[in-house]
């Protein structure tokens, strides 16, 4: 185990050797993204089926920022549903029944797999159909895993996205060569979702879907006429079931920074024959607004080092962003799970003497954080504070999830989170 | 299969966590998938550790599962040990580690390490943290307690006593503890150890020294403190001392065990007798209070409540079953229904048909007061950031007592503001609209609080002869309004007791005097 070990050759930009390690993983699990999820789909509730301490993941990953009533739940499964002594099944319509008639606004139920109801082979898929059957058609119940034992923190999403597709309409026209339709995949903060939507607008490129829809009563359609661009790093998943429904991916940098929105907004354009100047024109004031913001954070990280730990699968883009526009050198990337084909384009960015990792052994990736004492760490929430103790700058990797840091408005803001840390270090004097 | 919206308590693996995060030279082997490292964030993050927890996770992923994780157990178990070369390991399973029956505690037996292995069998389906935490101690104390010490006669020497039961993430476990420490060396009391908190395995070996142990928190130390006083013969003080009362009370126990005068501790004494007699706390007399927590926190604070404070205890329970029985025999002394559940629903449905003026509780507790808009103060676990202040906030002995009194009656409108607010309700800045200015501005008092009682569109009476006339509902806006809502519930349940269709002025007041206590 170990090593390090050349890219696959046949996939461009993987030319940087990827160092693979095994041991403790200090990653969420696919749970975690129903804190986000919940928000987005405004009509929608998360009922993981599960055990007490999915119960109190969610609650110490979400707590402390909700105070209104979640659209999320857990299910907990007790030792008379293991023993055979009530039908786990039955349990669960029981809880779903009560679930629903306290809240009569759901139109959506995901009931969400765990790492118990997975080993105990509890088929959710079954019992989402036989549920819908009861609760339909005035609530829809769909069903995927975000255990850890299959999912890394952000993969939930994609899991919950990919139970999605199957779902979806299919677009008027199936011919292919139709009138094409764009398609946003992955959830963004509504306000970024607008910029974008504006920008497509201003090109005149339409009809512009998104998935995940803000109301899941209004599921975007899909078909061979489907363009799609990846808002989000982490859908390997969701990615092949749309082309599983004839959509097409559209190739680009991930929208982080000036460059990465200019580069995804410009495959779009392209893909739509939008005019080279018109789209220019379009993207000129943002455009010219990021560089500005950029510039005042540059100051403070050009040519610091930063070591990522894997966490959100941002990293690979994060980094290329980081290095590209703001002068930062990266020592070492490492993330949860490495999508070649998604990040091919990424990984050419990326400059030469990175280190990739894929996977973790948090104690030695420890000992390459202590060893090379990088400017600033990007890492979980469990390992912030003692690297802050052990005079290590960091910055804790969940914020880069929950926070708006797509697009050109949201490079500066983006910057800024990494700034902060090494502002505030240099100001306090205590 | 029960709906959890929010849980009072993790699983049991937490609660061996915190006794090994709590201690020193521990270190804790935990066959689990990966995702449960988020529990790490608990002490990192909202106790702000400046330490990652000694923890190895196996963090098995699915792939592993048709595999050896038996082989993944031994071999992090072997690194950790090397690595962190712990004076003891504990090995447990997490929730989803149990179902696969790996059986790390044969696992790490057969590895035949040079350090004691201590197993941990934590039934993640039918328990939780705090048993999580009490099993634990129980069985590092029952693993490496030294069984041939032999204490000799108090005369002579000054008595010795043990600390059990303060952990990590505790709620003000580390305040409470500076508290215990200066009642003792006011009495003249030797500590022996501190345990969870701070103990190594040496430490715990003399642990049959004292000759009494002292149980701060009965949720964590009990099993043990039971273990010790069979196996040592160690007496156990039982009273926790929350409150001026409990104090006292703790102080003459402690007293009574170590053969020494309770006087000098005693003279510490704390402002509460005093501020609560003081003429401004006049207005708190038979306040109504909800009270839910852990069941020491919980039972501790119905007796300051009433018998230091003046409050009306109109509701009292716990969530943890182990200590039900207590709370019961407690609930009934009282003269209120004991709600012994870890339900949030049930809770919220409670304290929402009490009506209470003051809710003491969890951080739960404080969301749900939140929600009926109902003033709050945080009595027990569940910990918060928000939990572990900067500033030294004890709940315990005679400091607790005085920050009690600060933290449960700040949430209240003071005595002398309640009636400039009478006084002066018609002024532009204290009209209903402007909403309770303790809450503070963001508080969305204004129309959020108005809303429920302001007026319904107003007919003449002559049209309306049903519900509230208008004169009714002129006289109701002159009652401040923090009761107002009460006012209203009130009258409209006496009126519908009485089959009095239109309520009037008359039927406002008798409605009040029939509510009167």
């Amino acid at each position: 185990m170990g090593g390090l070990k050349p890219g696959d050759p046949s996939v461009a930009g993987s030319a940087l050797p990827v160092l693979r390690q095994r041991g403790q993983r200090e990653v969420f699990c696919g749970l975690t993204g129903i804190v986000w999820l919940h928000r987005k789909i405004q009509d929608a509730f998360f009922l993981v089926v599960g055990s007490r301490t999915c119960a109190h993941l969610l609650q110490s990953a979400a707590g402390v920022m909700l105070f209104a009533e979640p659209r999320f739940a857990t299910a907990i499964i007790e030792e008379r549903d293991l023993a055979g002594m009530a039908d786990a099944n039955e349990e669960l319509d029981r809880v779903v029944d009560r679930l629903l008639a306290r809240r009569p606004d759901i139109r959506m139920l995901f009931l969400v797999g765990s790492c118990p109801s997975e080993v105990i082979k509890l088929d959710l898929s079954r019992a989402a159909s036989r549920l819908t059957a009861k609760h339909g058609p005035a609530v829809r119940v769909l069903n995927y895993s975000g255990s850890g034992i299959e999912t890394t923190f952000t993969q939930g999403e994609d899991a919950c996205l990919a139970a999605l597709v199957p779902e979806l309409p299919a677009t008027q026209a199936a011919a292919p060569e139709s009138t094409p339709e764009l398609m946003i995949v992955g959830s963004l903060p509504d306000i970024v979702e607008d910029q974008f939507l504006r920008f497509f607008a201003e090109m005149g490129i339409g009809p512009v879907r998104v998935l995940p829809p803000r109301r899941a009563v209004a599921l975007p359609p899909v078909g061979p006429n489907t363009r799609f661009l990846l808002a989000q790093p982490f859908l390997g998943e969701t990615a092949r079931a749309l082309e599983d429904r004839g959509a097409v991916r559209l190739d680009a940098l991930f929208p982080f920074g000036s460059e990465g929105s200019f580069e995804w907004l410009r495959a779009a354009a392209r893909a739509f024959g939008v005019d080279e100047a018109r789209f220019e024109a379009v993207v000129a004031p943002a455009r010219e607004r990021a560089t500005r913001a950029l510039a005042r954070h540059r100051g403070v990280l050009e040519g610091k080092t930063i070591f990522f730990m894997p966490d959100s699968q941002l990293e690979v883009p994060l980094a290329r962003f980081l290095s590209r526009e703001l002068g930062m050198i990266p020592l070492e990337v490492g993330t949860p799970y490495l999508h070649r084909a998604h990040l091919a384009r990424e990984l050419e960015a990326l400059p030469e003497g990175t280190t990739l990792s894929e996977g973790q052994d948090v104690d030695r990736q420890l000992d390459r954080v202590r060893a090379a004492r990088p400017d600033l760490t990007v890492c979980g929430l469990g390992l912030a504070n003692p690297l802050e103790a052990e005079g290590l700058s960091t910055k804790w990797s969940i914020e880069l999830v929950f926070s708006p840091v797509h697009g050109f408005d949201q490079a500066g803001d983006l910057a800024e989170l990494f700034a902060r840390p090494l502002r505030r270090r240099d100001m306090l004097k205590v | 299969m029960q709906l959890t919206l929010w849980t009072y308590e993790g699983p049991p693996h937490v609660g061996a966590m915190r006794v090994a995060t709590a201690m020193e030279g521990v270190h804790y082997v935990l066959h689990a998938p990966q995702g449960d490292t988020y529990a790490d964030l608990l002490f990192t993050m909202i106790e702000r550790r400046n330490a990652r927890p000694p923890v190895t996770y196996t963090t098995f992923e699915a792939r592993d599962l048709g595999g050896d994780t038996a082989q993944l157990f031994q071999t992090a178990a072997r690194q950790a040990y090397e690595r962190y070369k712990p004076q003891a390991i504990l090995v447990g399973a997490s929730c989803t580690a149990e179902l696969i029956q790996d059986d790390p505690a044969g696992l790490a037996e057969a590895m035949r390490l040079p350090v004691p292995v201590i197993p941990l069998e934590l039934p993640s389906y039918q328990r939780r943290e705090h048993w999580g935490a009490a099993e634990t101690f129980h069985a590092l104390v029952r693993a490496l307690a030294r069984r041939d010490i032999v204490r000799t006669p108090l005369e002579g020497r000054r008595p010795l006593a043990n600390i059990l039961g303060p952990t990590a993430l505790g709620f003000r476990h580390r305040d409470d503890l500076v508290e215990i420490r200066l009642l003792l060396a006011a009495l003249g009391v030797d500590i022996n150890l501190v345990a969870p908190l701070g103990a190594s395995p040496a430490d715990i070996a003399t642990i049959g020294q004292a000759d009494f142990n002292i149980l701060m928190y009965p949720e964590i130390g009990d099993t043990a403190a039971r273990f010790l006083e069979k196996q040592f013969k160690q007496p156990i003080v039982r009273t926790v001392p929350i409150g001026h009362g409990a104090t006292c009370d703790f102080i003459c126990e402690v007293a009574a065990l170590a053969g020494v005068d309770p006087a000098p501790a005693l003279a510490l004494g704390s402002r509460m007798p005093w501020w609560s007699r003081s003429i401004d706390s006049t207005y708190l007399t038979s306040k109504r209070v909800f009270i839910f927590g852990d069941a020491t926190h919980a039972m501790a604070a119905a007796r300051v409540a009433r018998d230091e404070l003046g409050f009306e205890v109109c509701g009292l329970g716990c969530y943890n079953r182990e200590f039900a029985r207590e709370v019961r025999a407690m609930a009934g002394e009282f003269g209120v229904e004991p709600l012994i559940t870890d339900d949030y629903l049930d809770v919220e449905a409670a304290i929402t048909a009490a009506q209470p003026e003051l809710v003491l509780g969890t951080q739960m507790e404080r969301m749900i007061a939140k929600k009926l808009k109902l003033p709050c103060a945080v009595i027990s676990a569940p910990v918060h950031v928000q939990d572990f202040p900067a500033r030294h906030s004890p709940q315990m002995g005679f400091e607790g007592a005085n920050v009690l009194f600060d933290t449960w009656v700040h949430p209240l409108v003071m005595g002398l503001e309640e009636h400039l607010l009478t006084m002066f309700r018609d002024d532009f800045e204290f009209h209903d609209s402007a909403g309770p200015s303790h809450l503070g501005a963001g508080h969305g008092g204004g129309k959020a609080a108005a809303a429920p009682d302001s007026p319904q569109p107003s007919n003449s009476p002559a049209e309306e002869p049903e519900g509230w006339t208008a004169d009714a509902e002129k006289e109701l806006l002159k009652i401040p309004f923090f009761v107002r809502g009460k006012a209203r519930r009130n009258t409209e349940a006496y009126a519908a007791s009485q089959g009095i269709a239109a309520i009037t002025v008359a039927t406002l007041y008798e409605a009040k005097a029939y509510h009167a206590r």
